[in-house]
């Protein structure tokens, strides 16, 4: 198969630092001695808890079932002893708690009764039932469930296999193809055949050859319909849109979804738990995790979810020095708050910063309009223009300069020559502006259902005259030619139906009407982002509102 | 709390200016060595005044004087003045110009970053408009020794007669007022004309340029403006030229004479004064190259860089908002 490359716009070149941890292969880490097992998986859905404290619970035993269209199930990473039911810190910036399983684990690991799932004897839907049983999302930091996205398979043409993996640090994916590539791309299989894929495109940075030759040799025993691309090395090509960009000249839109143009992507993390699934039966209770950064053994870990941070790094035991950790890569990661936090489905990287490998930004300049960002933004957008009007909180403008393309990567910060972090800026104002959206919803409701009681009371009064007029010239009528009572208004009841209706439909449009464009079609992930920065607002209010006497 | 990215890319605002002023580098030794070294001695007095001023201004702000010093945004402003002006005018004029430029243009709208106009432009079209005399006059290249240059610069007698001697440009708009006279029997007839342009002068063309090359290759400058000026520059007047040899300059003239590499690689592409978006710049330096080209053949000046380029800068909002790229994703539905 011949594929021809296609470039993004802008990107940038941050060093990789990935030999570091890439040398060692993948060990396995030890059962901790506490498992933080949060039941919100992502922030779209929590699930519900299947078992109470003091109950056993072996491997992969079902804890949480999975509620609502993007809900999965959640399961116990070993065997052990639940201990307590409660909320815990979860990995994310705000710090937020979530409802937490905690479960001692008894050092047996000792699995639960599981079997392969033959692909060939069970429908389509019976397949994707399986793999949201098992608890599989994408496991390249979105933790999109991966039986949703699966779902709209409909017309697709291409399966792009992520391998990419652009953060610097990161290499959790490259040792995963390294090792075990036959099971990666077992797993791309079942993925196009469920989603009817005619090809399936793996696209790995170039700066892994070990992994690209890997999966090239274990591709080659595939036969045609599959095909290990090697992709510039070049920040962000491992973002979704610009990965599908780069292999299949598609350009998807903020707001679509690849399933739209042909296409669909999953993580390699994520065709190797769906391999897992299927040919196992097991549910997803461990991924690979890389500890690099400021440490004495930087490498990748296999450990099981629930992991808290804390217990992790001593795997790759952080240096005296380390000032703070972050989670995820240097360009779009956070900084934990809280070392208790526990790995999840979409903890791929933990960094020991230290001020002497990152130190922090000198003072902000003055932005000169040089257009380096511009120039650097793979969403084309012109980043100091949304930067201006992010700053002035003049939003509409923000919006009208496609604020909701900026997908946060940090390329336009990254080259700033004025230092100016521009990202915290696109933040800001996205979450000021799903704020007073939500503010202008609420009042736009309320002004609606006033506006209708209002209606409802004219109504009813002019309904009131109505049948008093209609009464009196019933009486005159009868006065007239007595005998023969006219027909009584019955039919009253019609053209208020459709009054109703007349005034739903107004209100309907009213609220369509003031929209504002650019947040429409929000994708589920930037959804997310905004729920995110709106729990992280709620909580800064929170602090305030305690702050104050 | 500092949020992601963490990394940056090791540039700077101050790394940006010191690509400035290492590009015009060239040209100031092609100066220096051909046409007047007293240049050298110009472009210290501007230095200085910039930075005066500069830390002046921050003194009355009260804002702090290391990072808006050191980010020798200043000292370009400066150079670039040094440059275009007249290297034997008088030190107070010179300061003079870089003070309008630093105090007036630049922090009066707000310092760095802030000021809708080019504040180097600025300051030499207000130069102009104030001291015309003095500011049109220009030595031709090594007519006068090193000495009598200094003594010009410094303060003392200015026998203007003797030492004045128009540029290229002026040479031909004057010379074509009189009956009969074409661009080739101007420059036939004066010494001060070399090969293309104005005689030492026409070599300081080539060192911009090289410079603009270093730019371009550090990525500072992006090609959209410098071609779009040269081009429309080039394109015009050979159309004029094309038409009539006799009485229009060519194009190779134009591309050589007063401020047209200067301009192309280090004026128009000033970035806070500047269009912004590809086709912004395309637009926005094209304009610049037109409206120079009539006031340079039309007008009642002899150079029309400056005030073009501040014609434009008012035109830049509207250029920048109807020429916004599109967004990845977003074919054929343009932001507005
Ligand atoms: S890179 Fe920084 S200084 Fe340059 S235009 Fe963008 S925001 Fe302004
Ligand atoms: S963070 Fe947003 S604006 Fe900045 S480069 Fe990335 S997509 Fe563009």
């Amino acid at each position: 198969m011949i594929t021809r490359l296609f470039g993004f716009k802008g990107g940038v070149k941050p060093e990789s630092h990935k030999n570091e941890s890439s040398g060692p292969p993948i060990q396995k880490g030890p059962i901790p001695k506490r498992l933080v097992i949060p039941l919100r998986q992502s922030i779209r859905s929590t699930a519900r808890c299947l078992v109470q404290p003091g109950q056993k619970v072996l491997k992969g035993e079902h804890i949480g079932e999975g509620e609502g269209g993007l809900g999965t199930s959640v399961h116990a990473s070993t065997s052990g002893t639940v201990v307590e039911i409660a909320p815990y810190p979860m990995a994310h910036a705000s710090g937020m708690e979530t409802l937490s399983v905690v479960i001692e684990p008894d050092g047996e690991d000792r699995w639960i009764d599981h079997t392969p799932l033959d692909l060939r004897a069970v429908s389509r839907e019976e397949a994707l039932a399986w793999l949201r049983g098992c608890g599989i999302v994408g496991m390249g930091g979105a933790g999109f469930p991966t039986h949703v996205k699966i779902g709209g398979g409909q017309g697709i043409e291409t399966l792009v296999i992520n391998g990419a993996e652009c953060e610097p640090w990161i290499t959790c994916d490259d040792r995963l193809m390294r090792e075990r590539a036959a099971e990666v791309l077992s797993g791309a299989m079942i993925l196009r055949e469920l989603i009817g894929a005619k090809q399936v495109l793996v696209g790995i940075e170039d700066n892994k050859p070990e992994a690209i030759a890997a999966m090239q040799a274990a591709a080659s025993k595939l036969g045609d319909g599959i095909a290990v691309v090697p992709v510039p090395t070049l920040y962000p090509a491992g973002g979704e849109k610009q990965l599908i960009r780069v292999l299949t000249s598609v350009e998807i839109p903020q707001g679509k979804l690849g399933t739209d143009f042909g296409v669909q992507c999953f993580n390699v993390g994520t065709a190797h738990a769906v391999h897992r699934a299927i040919c196992f039966g097991e549910p997803l209770v461990s991924r690979v995790v890389t500890l690099t950064g400021n440490v004495a053994r930087p490498g990748n870990y296999e450990v099981l979810l629930g992991t808290q941070v804390a217990e992790l790094l001593q795997l790759a035991g952080p240096k005296a020095d380390t000032d703070r950790y972050i989670m995820g890569g240097p360009m779009m990661g956070t900084e934990l708050q809280s070392l208790s936090v526990p790995v999840t489905k979409g903890t791929n990287c933990v960094i020991s910063a230290s001020p002497a490998l990152f130190p922090p930004p000198p003072p902000e300049l003055p932005c000169i309009r040089c257009g380096a960002c511009a120039r650097a933004c793979p969403a084309e957008l012109q980043p100091f223009e949304l930067y201006w009007f992010s700053r002035a909180k003049n939003f509409g403008k923000a919006q009208e300069y496609h604020l909701f393309d900026c997908i946060e990567c940090g390329c336009c910060a990254f080259v700033c020559p004025s230092r100016i972090p521009l990202v915290d800026y696109y933040r800001f104002a996205k979450g000021e502006i799903w704020a007073r959206e939500r503010e202008r919803q609420a009042s736009d409701q309320a002004r609606e259902r006033f506006e209708f009681r209002n209606y409802r009371q004219e109504r009813e009064k002019e309904e009131k005259a109505a049948k008093l007029a209609a009464k009196a010239a019933e009486t005159r009528a009868k006065l007239a030619d007595t005998g023969e009572p006219a027909p009584a208004p019955a039919e009253a009841e019609d053209p208020k139906k459709a009054l109703i209706a007349a005034a739903l439909a107004r209100a309907k449009q009213q609220q369509a009407a003031v929209a504002p464009r650019n947040t429409e079609d929000l994708s589920a992930d930037v959804q997310a982002e905004i729920a995110d920065i709106d729990a992280r607002r709620e909580k800064l209010n929170q602090q305030d509102a305690d702050k104050a006497p | 709390m500092i949020n992601s990215p963490y990394i940056r890319k090791p540039a700077s605002v101050q790394g940006v200016m010191l690509a400035v002023l290492i590009a015009l580098v060239p040209a100031i030794v092609v100066y220096a060595s051909q046409i007047a070294a007293v240049v050298l001695v110009n472009l210290t007095i501007a230095t200085i005044a910039a930075l005066a001023g500069e830390a002046l201004v921050l003194k009355l702000r009260g804002r702090p004087l290391a990072p808006a010093l050191s980010d020798l945004s200043a000292v370009v402003t400066a150079w670039l003045l040094a440059l275009c002006f007249p290297p034997i005018l008088p030190w107070w004029a010179t300061a003079l110009g870089v003070l309008i430029a630093i105090v007036a243009v630049k922090h009066l709208y707000g310092g760095l970053g802030q000021n809708p106009f080019n504040p180097a432009m600025v300051a030499y079209c207000a130069m102009i408009v104030a001291f015309p005399a003095l500011m049109s006059q220009w030595p031709a290249a090594g007519q006068l020794d090193f000495a009598t240059q200094l003594g010009l610069v410094l303060g003392g007698a200015r026998e203007l007669d003797a030492i004045a001697s128009a540029t290229a440009l002026d040479t031909i708009k004057t010379g074509l007022r009189t009956a009969g006279a074409t661009v080739e029997s101007i420059m036939g007839q004066s010494e001060n004309f070399g090969l293309v342009s104005g005689r030492g002068w026409e070599w300081l063309a080539p060192a911009y340029a090289l410079g603009g090359m270093y730019l371009l290759a550090r990525g500072i400058i992006t090609w959209h403006m410098p071609a779009a000026f040269l081009g429309a520059l080039a394109a015009i007047s050979a159309a004029f030229w094309l038409v009539d040899p006799a009485h229009y300059a060519s194009p190779l003239f134009h591309l050589a004479s007063g401020g047209a590499m200067l301009g192309a690689f280090f004026i128009v592409t000033d970035p806070v004064s500047g269009a912004t978006t590809p086709r912004g710049k395309l637009i926005f330096a094209a304009c610049i190259a037109l409206v120079a080209y009539i006031i340079r053949s039309f007008g009642a000046f002899p150079e029309g860089v400056a005030f073009a380029v501040l014609l434009l800068n008012i035109c830049v909002p509207l250029i920048d908002m109807n020429t916004q790229p599109r967004v990845f994703g977003h074919r054929g539905d343009k932001a507005r």
